[in-house]
């Protein structure tokens, strides 16, 4: 008779002097370092955005035509432009427009996209035409749609915004519908089916939850690619009106002065440069956290 | 043979949306389309006139059905700024424009195919790492920032290369290629960077297939494995190559303005400014239909890379 006998393994023996304090390991950092640097670097670029009123050293549209096309001085941090404006103030307040427009980009987009895309992916007649729509429209490059938009419109941030919106559309429904089309056919989503729950109650509870992560991650490149669009055609001159400070326009009122003041151009480039890339990473470490599997896919 | 009819009939649907879509745009703004081309300056005479020269007084889909009528027969119409036909006008800017894509192609394809491979193929060491990191900011680094980087440094600083401006191949070949340089590797950067990204990945999953093993195991040289890879890498890469077309088409536009270059790129920015829509809609359907032919074409060549795939 071997009657196999239980023994519950010894409890650790856990005193306070075990416990005792260590070092933080900055597991999460480590783990996703792309992430953090993004994302910190992200809310500075809002953070300096939103208090743009107090960091400002000059009114932004101050013009002082004795100091025009100066370089940096202890006066001008980042020098004056061709009008003698501040240009460190200027490049301050021109970050509200690029974030303004990237989030607005990214949230109207994703959410245009989503609709769209559920349509075509649950409602069999709709999947044809709207996916034929959206090829068409992914065959005009973005910026040239975006740029005959704004031809037949008044300039401003709302019809910028709406110019930019339109071509980021489709990438959102591709996904989305690829989406649907897996989630379709899980099987909790026949078993809701099944029991005679709506098609709104399903799509609410099982399948757009389940959508939200690489959306998400979507709209991070959606809301990069749209602050690059919005600087590239305040530059060409068919953005915001020029007499907003963006860093697009700033640099635009700089090209005529590359060889004399070059400083016009660097800094809200650097700047824009930054942002972007900060998205980017973002968008990159929210791929990687989020979900694994998407990372070949976009 | 009948693949490629099925495919080129498969283009018509996407075609035919682009047609609608750069056909309502005039009519998409909130006010008058009339009003609108004629400008702040005009009168009620003049806005009258101009909707029945354009037939903007019509019904919508007889205004549609003539104008593709017109578009099938290779009439692009004329522009409203400078009443020359748009067919004339594009033929005298095409030239700079077809430069600068053909040669920023083939920069690109002579850089980033070799790029991506050695950083694949060095997976992990700081060479992979390096350009990797320079992918990430060519993605990010507005192209006209970068435009003027370089304009400033190997033009305005060392003087190698002419500030701005095109020099026609009519001109010389040396002349044409000088002026060429400086704008192609700007637009270069952002589509070096996408086909980098992309051969780096494709070739580091072919690199753990069975058959790149037996070859190293007979002793093949370095070279001759990742030859072997690169072919089977080869498909993915024409794909993103074939999207990277938007890309492409979207950054002439930009840096023809950066560099003063008269091409069809500035000529669509100008006509925005002048409201002149025939320009615009015709631009805008020519460069969907060559992002449309050339991904038709990339799709026709699979087979060269792969002669197992049969239509």
């Amino acid at each position: 008779m071997n009657s196999p006998t239980l023994t519950a393994p010894a409890l650790p023996d856990l005193d306070d002097d075990d416990v005792a304090w260590k070092p933080p390991r900055f597991r999460w950092l480590r783990k996703n370092p792309t992430l953090v640097i993004g994302a910190i670097l992200i809310a500075v670029m809002i953070l300096v955005s939103i208090a743009a009123p107090w960091i400002a050293t000059h009114d932004p549209t101050d013009i002082d035509p004795l100091a025009r096309l100066k370089g940096p001085t202890e006066e001008h941090w980042f020098g004056t432009d061709a009008l003698g404006r501040d240009v460190f103030s200027r490049a301050v307040w021109g970050g509200q427009v690029s974030l303004i427009v990237g989030l607005s980009v990214a949230a109207l987009a994703s959410v245009i996209g989503l609709l769209l895309g559920l349509i075509a992916g649950f409602v069999r007649w709709a999947d044809g035409p709207v996916m034929r729509v959206m090829d068409g429209l992914m065959a005009i490059p973005g910026i040239l749609l975006a740029i005959a938009l704004m031809a037949v419109t008044k300039a401003s941030l709302t019809t910028v915004i709406v110019a930019i919106t339109v071509p980021e559309i489709p990438r959102v429904v591709r996904l989305v519908r690829s989406l649907t089309l897996t989630l379709r056919e899980q099987l909790y989503v026949e078993a809701a089916h099944a029991v005679g729950t709506r098609l709104p109650t399903i799509l609410r509870r099982h399948v757009v939850p389940n959508m939200l992560a690489p959306i998400i991650v979507q709209a991070t490149f959606v809301a990069a690619s749209a602050v690059l669009i919005e600087a590239s055609l305040s530059f060409l001159g068919v953005g915001v009106p020029p007499t907003t400070p963006s860093w697009g326009n700033m640099m635009a009122e700089g090209r005529n002065f590359v060889a004399v003041a070059f400083h016009i151009i660097l800094y809200p480039g650097i700047l824009l440069a930054a942002t972007v890339l900060s998205i980017n990473l973002l968008g990159d470490g929210l791929r990687d956290a989020l979900d694994p599997r998407l990372a070949r896919q976009l | 043979m009948n693949y490629v009819i099925r495919r080129l009939l498969a283009t018509l649907p996407v075609m035919t949306v682009v047609a609608i879509v750069v056909f309502l745009l005039i009519h998409l703004s909130p006010g008058d389309p009339a009003a609108l081309i004629a400008g702040d300056l005009a009168t009620e005479e003049d806005i009258r006139k101009l909707r029945t020269a354009l037939g903007l007084d019509q019904p919508l889909l007889s205004q549609f059905l003539l104008w593709l009528g017109r578009l099938l027969s290779g009439d692009l119409g004329t522009s409203i700024f400078t009443h020359v036909p748009v067919t004339k006008l594009l033929g005298q800017r095409i030239e700079p424009t077809i430069s600068i894509a053909a040669f920023t192609m083939l920069l690109t394809l002579l850089i980033a195919i070799p790029l991506g491979t050695i950083a694949a193929w060095r997976a992990g060491t700081w060479i992979d790492r390096g350009v990797m990191i320079f992918a990430v900011l060519a993605f990010s680094v507005p192209a006209f920032l970068v435009g003027y980087l370089l304009i400033y440094g190997f033009a305005v600083k060392l003087g190698w290369f002419p500030v701005q401006g095109y020099v026609p191949l009519a001109k010389g070949v040396g002349p044409w290629l000088q002026s060429l340089a400086l704008p192609c590797m700007n637009l270069a950067l952002v589509y070096i960077a996408l086909i980098t990204r992309m051969t780096r990945a494709t070739v580091l999953e072919v690199l753990q297939e069975d058959y790149i093993r037996t070859a190293r195991a007979k002793g093949l040289g370095v070279f001759a494995v990742l030859m072997h890879a690169l072919r089977n890498a080869a498909i993915p890469i024409a794909t993103t190559v074939g999207v990277g077309i938007a890309l492409l088409i979207s950054g002439v536009v930009v840096t023809e303005t950066v560099f003063a270059i008269p091409g069809v790129g500035r000529l669509v920015v100008d006509s925005v400014q002048r409201h002149d829509y025939p320009v615009i809609q015709s631009v805008l359907l020519i460069s969907a239909a060559v992002y449309v032919l050339i991904n038709l074409l990339i799709d026709l060549s699979y087979r060269f890379f792969d002669p197992r795939i049969r239509y």
